[in-house]
């Protein structure tokens, strides 16, 4: 019998570890592809240098578009944006149930918003804007480093990425209380984006922001900027929600994101910031910038670069007599302010270059008054000139200095390993090692830094000998059940105290059994999600992985053994994944350890639903660049009307297929279009064309 | 052959490697020699952990992949605690049903479980 039992003990003990095996590998999985979309995003902006370096208009039309793409997202003088943002002339009918604000806002209205809310009332616009011009009075008198101290609220309460997940606020303002004079908040960024109610969770954060603005902190994310936006849904979700006024809401929005503070610090002790820090985060800089200037901390490095061009053109004194600057129908539209944080468009090169040489000499001039140097420098600029600015005097902070130093508080994240290296799989800010983060503390009289940024299983971690603690908010993040949120709360000690919690029901339950054993129907079910994500992955990249099965199976016997299978896989997704892992859960039927690929990819597409008439590899192209291809649609079509016309949409296309090196035709464009019901006055509503393909669910 | 088993390993090792340093929680081992489709009991993990451990100048918390993969490696090329046949666990549960009943409570469970 004691046999027997040990028998059924191993049993038991393998079925556990394949069990947590899976579950790990599920995780992997969605982090992976998370990540890779990040990477996307890096792609797309590579597509935008390409065009600003190598595509020439050949027309004025064509510039015109390029132009467009740039210029969608200027800063506005505030007396624009009060004008063309007025909320005052927005009637609302008696017919509105929803709840009314007035200014200044009071505790009631709060309660009344998350009362509304809950039942799934929308605010009306006119309320929206007017709380939004609010904020940003509000906003506007708060240095870039908010201080909090804890003798005035015996406990602050931090949290991490919220991404539109309203119910998980629901959550914490149920099980911690609402934010009040004894009850401090601070929220730390991501709070729109993926989820469905990014919408709701600002207007509640704005109105406790300003009905307590002693106690309620906000910081900057990564998110809180229009260009991820145009992306990640927030932007989807403003335009569905409020049809008619959705366009002046989105530039409230983009306005008071680059007024939210970058940092918060408690007690002098405990920095939070939304992704971390690098070798060169300097705090007296953060505090003294213009955090207003940056309205999209993605778009700054590609202006400069893009802004060396032209510059080395009038240099080499090609004064391009720009035959087509005296008829250009578009208005050169830039501005010679000297703070302006728009580079203007390149419809025209030489006013351009204009421009630019009296913006870096203004530079080169407040630097030289710093530091007193007689003006014995040559005045035109050279390219080597413009890059050794950098260089030129260290308490000189060029605009390249401090926009890094932004990009590095909101997109960083920790790494294991010592060091300080730039963080390739986002795009932006770097990896930083544990010594980074002592030096840092060190160098500041700090305890610990706070930070989110990533989801975390537990919802909170701590790493770096817990110096540096990650809290994440939004649970079941990729999936139901996939990760609990956490808040964390600190009193005069500075100990942190967590509160773990899943918004779910379900997810719930199943959550608590996890601690005596693992409830197969929770992995079962998130591992299914990932599979799909993955199995989606796979086919749109059919054409490059057949060519990476062809080169293992020189014999063209249609087959390929599992363990190369494994390695072409990885060279082609490289997203990192135990394939071999994972291979019985993708690969259906293997014969004798050989696999063919040929019918298994031909599974993969059966699974996708494809267009049988448009070539399937052009399919799988628009696929895999589904979510490029939205965020550039989005752009073309600045008023956001869901429709762009036929020409801009060939336009598109392409630059696009130039750019990702395809083959088609003008033909093949028109079929393109033909097979998709448009003509709405010769506009496309580029939402029924990515409809078609079902591209408008988004990136997981 | 050898070549694919030692990626199979350390494509498991490093999905429990959480700080991606090439080391792994002791605790964890059991978890990973276990996805690797083996059945061995506990006396045997230990087993296995002191083989690993003979290299090591400190043996104690984590366990580096160069120490793991060749022990490893013998245990699947030699197919050690190669998994228990149904037919066999059949037969250790239906020893434990002494009624004959067809099945056997969580309380009886987990009494011969614990049992020394």
């Amino acid at each position: 019998a004691f046999k027997a039992a040990v028998l059924i003990q191993q049993w038991y003990r393998r079925y556990v570890a394949r069990l947590e095996m899976r579950r790990r590998c599920t995780w992997r999985i969605f982090q992976s592809i998370e990540y890779a979309c990040e990477q996307d995003q890096i792609k797309l902006h590579n597509f935008f240098s390409y065009l600003m370096d190598q595509f020439t208009p050949s027309s004025s039309k064509e510039r015109d578009f390029i132009s467009r793409m740039f210029v969608s997202g200027e800063s506005y003088k505030e007396a624009e944006l009060e004008k063309c943002c007025d909320y005052e002339s927005i009637e609302v009918p008696d017919s509105y149930t929803g709840p009314r604000l007035s200014f200044p806002l009071l505790p009631d209205h709060a309660t009344a918003l998350l009362e509304a809310f809950k039942q799934k009332q929308q605010l009306h616009a006119r309320y929206v804007l007017n709380l939004l011009h609010e904020t940003r009075k509000h906003l506007k008198q708060l240095p870039n480093i908010s201080h909090v101290s804890t003798c005035y609220s015996e406990e602050v309460t931090v949290c991490g990425d919220l991404h539109g997940q309203l119910d998980d606020l629901f959550l914490i303002f149920y099980k911690n209380g609402l934010p009040s004079p004894s009850k401090s908040y601070v929220f730390n960024g991501d709070f729109v984006d993926r989820g469905k109610q990014s919408l709701e969770i600002l207007v509640i954060l704005f109105s406790f922001l300003l009905i307590y603005p002693k106690e309620v902190h906000l910081n900057r994310g990564n998110h809180e900027d229009h260009m991820v936006n145009l992306r990640y849904g927030f932007t989807k979700e403003v335009m569905q929600k409020y049809k008619v006024h959705g366009k002046k809401i989105l530039r409230m929005f983009q306005n008071v994101f680059c007024w939210l503070p970058l940092a918060t610090l408690i007690d002098q002790k405990v920095l939070i910031i939304h992704g971390g820090i690098s070798d060169t985060t300097d705090l007296n800089v953060l505090e003294k910038i213009q955090r207003d200037k940056f309205i999209s901390v993605l778009r700054m490095k590609k202006r400069k670069e893009s802004s060396r061009k032209p510059e080395i053109q009038t240099v080499n004194g090609e004064s391009k007599s720009d035959s087509e600057a005296a008829g250009n129908e578009a208005a050169p539209r830039f501005s010679l302010q000297p703070q302006s944080a728009q580079a203007p468009s390149t419809a025209n090169r030489l006013e351009f270059s204009r421009w630019l040489r009296q913006t870096v000499q203004e530079q080169i001039d407040t630097c030289r008054r710093m530091v007193d140097i007689s003006e014995s420098e040559p005045e035109e600029l050279t390219y080597s000139s413009m890059v050794s600015l950098k260089d030129v005097d260290e308490p000189c902070w060029t605009r390249q200095e401090e926009w890094k130093q932004v990009l590095d508080i909101l997109w960083s994240d920790p790494m294991p390993q010592e060091g300080c290296r730039e963080n390739k799989v986002r795009g932006g800010g770097c990896y930083f090692g544990p010594d980074v983060t002592e030096k840092f503390l060190e160098k500041y009289s700090l305890q610990f830094l706070i930070r989110s940024h990533e989801c975390k299983q537990e919802g909170y971690e701590f790493c770096h000998n817990r110096k540096v603690l990650t809290i994440f908010s939004a649970s079941n993040y990729y999936e139901i059940g996939s990760n609990r949120g956490a808040y964390v709360k600190l009193g005069p000690d500075l100990i942190p105290h967590f509160v773990q919690y899943q918004a779910n029901k379900t997810a719930h339950m199943l959550t608590m059994t996890q601690r005596q054993g693992i409830p197969v129907a929770l992995i079962s079910r998130v591992e299914e999600s990932a599979f799909r994500a993955l199995r989606e992955k796979l086919f749109a990249h059919t054409s490059a992985l057949i060519s990476a099965f062809k080169a293992y199976d020189g014999d063209n016997t249609g087959r390929i053994t599992l363990s190369n299978w494994a390695t072409a896989v990885e060279s082609v997704l490289r997203l990192g994944l135990p394939w071999r892992m994972l291979r019985p859960q993708l690969v259906r039927s293997t014969e004798d350890g050989m696999l063919e690929y040929k019918s298994w990819l031909d599974d993969l597409a059966m699974e996708q639903r494809s267009q049988e008439h448009i070539q399937s590899s052009l399919l799988e192209v628009i696929y895999r660049n589904r979510s490029n291809l939205e965020t550039i649609f989005r752009i073309i079509d600045r008023d956001h009307s869901g429709l762009i016309s036929f020409e801009e949409f060939q336009q598109t296309w392409k630059l696009f297929s130039s750019h990702m090196n395809i083959e088609l035709t003008d033909d093949g464009i028109n079929d393109l279009v033909r097979s998709i019901d448009f003509n709405k006055d010769g506009n496309i509503d580029f939402n029924e064309f990515l409809e078609a393909f079902r591209l408008v669910k988004q990136c997981p | 052959i050898v070549a694919e088993i030692e990626k199979k390993i350390t494509e498991a090792f490093e999905v429990f490697d959480r700080e991606s340093n090439n080391t792994v929680d002791v605790r964890e081992i059991g978890f990973i020699v276990r996805s690797l489709g083996c059945f061995p009991n506990e006396a045997e993990v230990q087993e296995l952990l002191e083989q690993v451990n003979m290299e090591v100048e400190e043996p104690g918390g984590f366990i580096p992949l160069e120490q793991f993969l060749p022990v490893m490696t013998k245990v699947l090329l030699e197919r050690r605690f190669w998994p228990i046949p149904e037919d066999v666990i059949l037969h250790a549960f239906e020893a434990l049903d002494e009624n004959k009943c067809g099945y056997i409570t969580k309380e009886d469970l987990v009494k011969h479980l614990t049992e020394e």
